[in-house]
């Protein structure tokens, strides 16, 4: 029987193999491809328009027209100067953030405490206005700029000593001192540093103009647009002209060869921290000598966190990081504007979420390929 | 008896061009203790995984219990009753062994006490029947490698396994713990179950084992019982027994040392000592090979040399300077190149361009990048230069690295190297994966450098490429070297029993 049950069962074998291998009958299927590491260039385009179409339908299910409420997002993002001065102040820092996170996200290391880096910047630079209120005009800027960046590259310490020392993951240190930092601002401003001829308004007193950073005529849009771009170029030049890119873009790329080319793995992650929370510092230091004039409970609006989809949108390229910050900032205007219509402002919000949900879908999917059936 | 538990026939598993396993014809009876034995890369590790339903062959056919079987996911493998002590653990380190072993259970929602005490009974009656005792309320973290192994076999037969495969199960184990996993494999053969264990420890097959399989290339060489074997045998059987070709190589002329070590003692990952007590020196111009079985310290010795592991004890020097506590990057300055195991992960960077990883270890130096500005111009060249010399095929310098063929990789991976004129370069497996021609493009280069005066260590599972190279043969074995042989009295067979750790016999003295 035995010999009789095994001639049976290979042919039953046999067919079940080609049966398995049928399946449902696409011409195409999808096949993980180990030879990509991730979608091609116009991914992020794609996943913008597949947000864009989602949250259409939520709109439309909800009884409104989305190309009329897009339009009016477009208009006042982007419809007048005013628009496009406010999409630029809040494209500042979106972008230094932005390019702070790029920077350690291409070594692999998940910085998302661009939030409380912002947020430590900003109070080191209203330091600055409070401890040291008789420093000659013209070194208020500098001074402030460099506090901001310190207090930040400090923060930024926190998450990556603990990473490289004791192997703690930087992504819940760097999340938790969000919280830290924001609860410091909050004290500062509730308490010791509050305005006493301010009403009680959470916030210390305002600047003094050689405090201020100067503003463009007419306009919210101030001079901390030239530290972003500033910033920008350094970015490129380092990252593609100098001997530390190169050993960033080659810790990027297999931290294991850069090992056995004897780079210190550490000792960039320290680096990139640093340079990571110095940018996010830079931009709390330019909101509140730029834009608030003051420092003031809830200085930023989630900055910090939006410019992770910034830095992704852009694929980590700090060019690309000009274009996106930009759209990113106008997402955020849009969304006070379509206030006038009805809506909430939320809707950037939601926006934001379903594009770096689409993102991150067409990332997964981009390491796929698709393979005809034969 | 005699029935068979499992049967492979014809079996087939390609990965891309690579046969693991080229027509397998594999069975197992009923309750015994089957080793399957062969050389890392053998295949042995595929079968295993064919049965585990960790991997689909591409053809042939698996009976379990005499029926035909599709053991397509792990699921399907543990509904045939065929568990898997996998050579890392599958373990929770947080969990204790009690939740470890009840994970994945669907049995029931709610989780009471009263349950968590019924299974908990009914894993102390498991342990109780087999022998093995572990402690099992604490989280596995806190438990030896050995009682974490112990937990992973409770685990499948908790599950129901009656055919348990074990991968490499004593190579994470001290002897003493070794003999206890042997002591608990008899237990469990005596109530019925089977068991398929791969290592290439020839000893403890001829231990513990009633039935050996020997594979080798990805084909099934010989199953024999092993009341009719030897330990001679099976290590022949092993490494093959064609003789070389007659050795072409012309020899290299030996100068002064470069490279001494003395009594070097490296830990391995687990934190027992790969290498004990090892000394050897390595002069300009001659190429010594390291031959051993996978498992017995050459990985550490090649990590030892290149900084990329800690010397627990001895002393190295490098032309004249001790460097056994120096930094990666100043041995590589100082003239130590590796041509590390696995290229793709860890010699070369696949993302990036030929040019970037052309200067992978010269980018420290004023000619590639000054006052850390890159000079692009430069290094264009240069990189141009050193493809056309060694031949590297490219659709261009700015091409990723990773759409090479492994040829072309390792070659661009060598020109590197030997571009920098190093006094030593330890070349692990130089010619694994590659076909026959970039294998001997690849000897050439190394023969190249040898005779512009460099020190070669070779370190190679391929004896008859050691042979065919070497000027001298160190054979390791269980992190000694247990054998020194020049370049005239090289001899397989003498080779294959040192490798198996059987010592010298008749020609002891020399």
């Amino acid at each position: 029987m035995s010999r009789n049950m095994m001639a049976e069962a290979i042919r039953g074998g046999k067919q079940a193999g080609r049966r398995a291998k049928a399946g449902p009958k696409l011409p195409f299927i999808l096949q993980f491809d180990p030879m990509k590491k991730g979608g091609p260039w116009w991914m992020p385009i794609a996943s913008v328009a597949a947000a864009l179409l989602l949250c259409a339908l939520f709109i439309w299910a909800n009884g409104m027209n989305p190309l009329t409420v897009y339009e009016k997002m477009a208009a006042g993002a982007f419809g007048s100067s005013f628009g496009i001065s406010e999409t630029l102040v809040k494209a500042i820092p979106l972008l230094l953030c932005g390019l702070g996170v790029a920077a350690a996200y291409r070594i692999s290391v998940w910085n998302i405490g661009a939030e409380g880096q912002l947020v430590v910047g900003a109070i080191a630079a209203t330091a600055v206005t409070i401890y040291w209120p008789n420093l000659p005009g013209a070194l208020y800027i500098p001074v402030m700029a460099a506090a901001g960046m310190a207090a930040g590259a400090v923060w930024g310490l926190f998450t990556a000593y603990p990473r490289t020392h004791f192997g703690v993951n930087e992504l819940i240190t760097s999340l938790m001192l969000n919280y830290v930092a924001l609860l410091l601002l909050d004290y500062l401003v509730f308490g010791p540093w509050r305005d006493p001829a301010g009403f009680n308004f959470p916030g210390t007193p305002l600047f003094s103009p050689e405090q201020q950073l100067m503003t463009f005529s007419g306009t919210r849009l101030h001079y901390g647009l030239l530290f972003a771009f500033v910033a920008v170029v350094l970015f490129a030049v380092f990252y593609g002209r100098t001997r530390w890119g190169y050993e960033m873009k080659l810790l990027g790329a297999n931290p294991l060869a850069a090992k056995y080319a004897g780079i210190s793995v550490s000792r960039h992650i320290i680096l990139v921290m640093l340079v990571s929370g110095g940018l996010a510092g830079l931009a709390g230091m330019s909101e509140v000598s730029g834009v608030s004039h003051r420092l003031m409970y809830g200085i930023s609006p989630g900055y910090g966190y939006t410019a992770i989809i910034v830095a992704w949108l852009a694929k980590l390229n700090p060019w690309g990081m000009m274009a996106t910050s930009l759209f990113v900032g106008g997402l955020i205007v849009g969304g006070y504007s379509v206030q006038t219509i009805g809506l909430p402002s939320s809707m950037s919000l939601m926006l934001q979420g379903a594009i770096l949900i689409c993102l991150i879908g067409g990332e997964m999917l981009g390491k796929y390929k698709l393979v005809r059936r034969r | 008896m005699g029935r068979m538990a499992v049967q492979m026939l014809q079996i087939v598993k390609r990965f891309g061009q690579v046969a693991a396993n080229d027509n397998v014809d594999f069975s197992v009876k009923q309750g015994e203790i089957h080793a399957l034995l062969g050389e890392n890369g053998a295949g042995k590790s595929t079968v295993m995984s064919l049965l585990s339903g960790m991997y689909r062959a591409d053809g042939g056919d698996i009976l379990i219990h005499g029926e035909a079987a599709r053991i397509r996911s792990p699921r399907d493998a543990m509904q045939l009753g065929i568990g898997m002590v996998h050579q890392n653990f599958r373990l929770v380190p947080t969990l204790t062994a009690l939740e470890n072993i009840i994970l994945g259970e669907k049995s029931r929602p709610w989780r009471g006490k009263a349950w968590k005490q019924d299974k908990a009974q009914e894993i102390e009656a498991i342990c109780g029947k087999f022998g093995l005792s572990f402690p099992i309320h604490a989280p596995v973290w806190q438990l030896s490698v050995g009682e974490q192994q112990r937990v992973e076999i409770v685990k499948t037969l908790y599950r129901g396994a009656d055919i348990i495969l074990l991968d490499e199960p004593t190579s994470v184990l001290t002897p003493g713990e070794a003999e206890l996993l042997f002591e608990t494999l008899r237990e469990l053969k005596q109530s019925g179950k089977t068991m398929i264990i791969t290592t290439h420890k020839l000893k403890e097959v001829m231990a513990v084992s009633d039935r050996i399989s020997v594979m080798r290339k990805g084909r099934m060489i010989a199953t024999m019982d092993r009341s009719v074997t030897n330990t001679r045998e099976l290590a022949e059987l092993m490494v093959g027994r064609q003789l070389p070709e007659a050795s072409e190589t012309a020899p290299g002329c030996p100068g002064n040392i470069v490279l001494e070590a003395t009594g070097m003692k490296v830990l391995a990952d687990h934190g027992y000592p790969a290498l004990d007590g090892v000394s050897f020196a390595v002069k300009k111009g001659e190429i010594v090979g390291v031959a051993g079985v996978a498992g017995n310290g050459q990985k550490e010795l090649a990590e030892a040399i290149a900084g990329l592991r800690n010397w627990e004890e001895g002393a190295m020097t490098f032309l004249g300077e001790r460097m056994e506590a120096a930094s990666i990057r100043r041995r590589i300055d100082k003239g130590i190149s590796l041509i590390p195991e696995d290229r793709m992960k860890s010699g070369l960077a696949g993302s990036l361009d030929l040019v970037d990883n052309l200067m992978l270890k010269s980018y420290g130096s004023a000619e590639r990048f000054k006052l850390g500005f890159v000079r692009k111009n430069r290094n264009e060249r240069w990189a141009q230069g050193l493809v056309d010399q060694f031949d590297v095929r490219t659709p261009g310098l700015n091409a990723p690295v990773r759409g090479l063929s492994g040829g072309n990789q390792q070659k661009l991976l060598l020109a590197r190297e030997i571009d920098r004129k190093p006094g030593l370069m330890v070349a692990v497996h130089p010619t694994q994966g590659l076909d026959v021609g970039a294998t001997e493009s690849v000897h050439n280069m190394l023969i190249g450098l040898r005779d512009s005066s460099a020190g070669i260590l070779l370190i190679s599972e391929d004896l008859d490429e050691v042979m065919k190279l070497s000027d001298r043969v160190l054979v390791l074995y269980g992190g000694k070297i247990v054998g020194e042989l020049g370049k005239w009295d090289i001899d397989k067979e003498r080779i294959g029993r040192l490798m198996a750790g059987l010592g010298e016999t008749k020609e002891a003295a020399g």
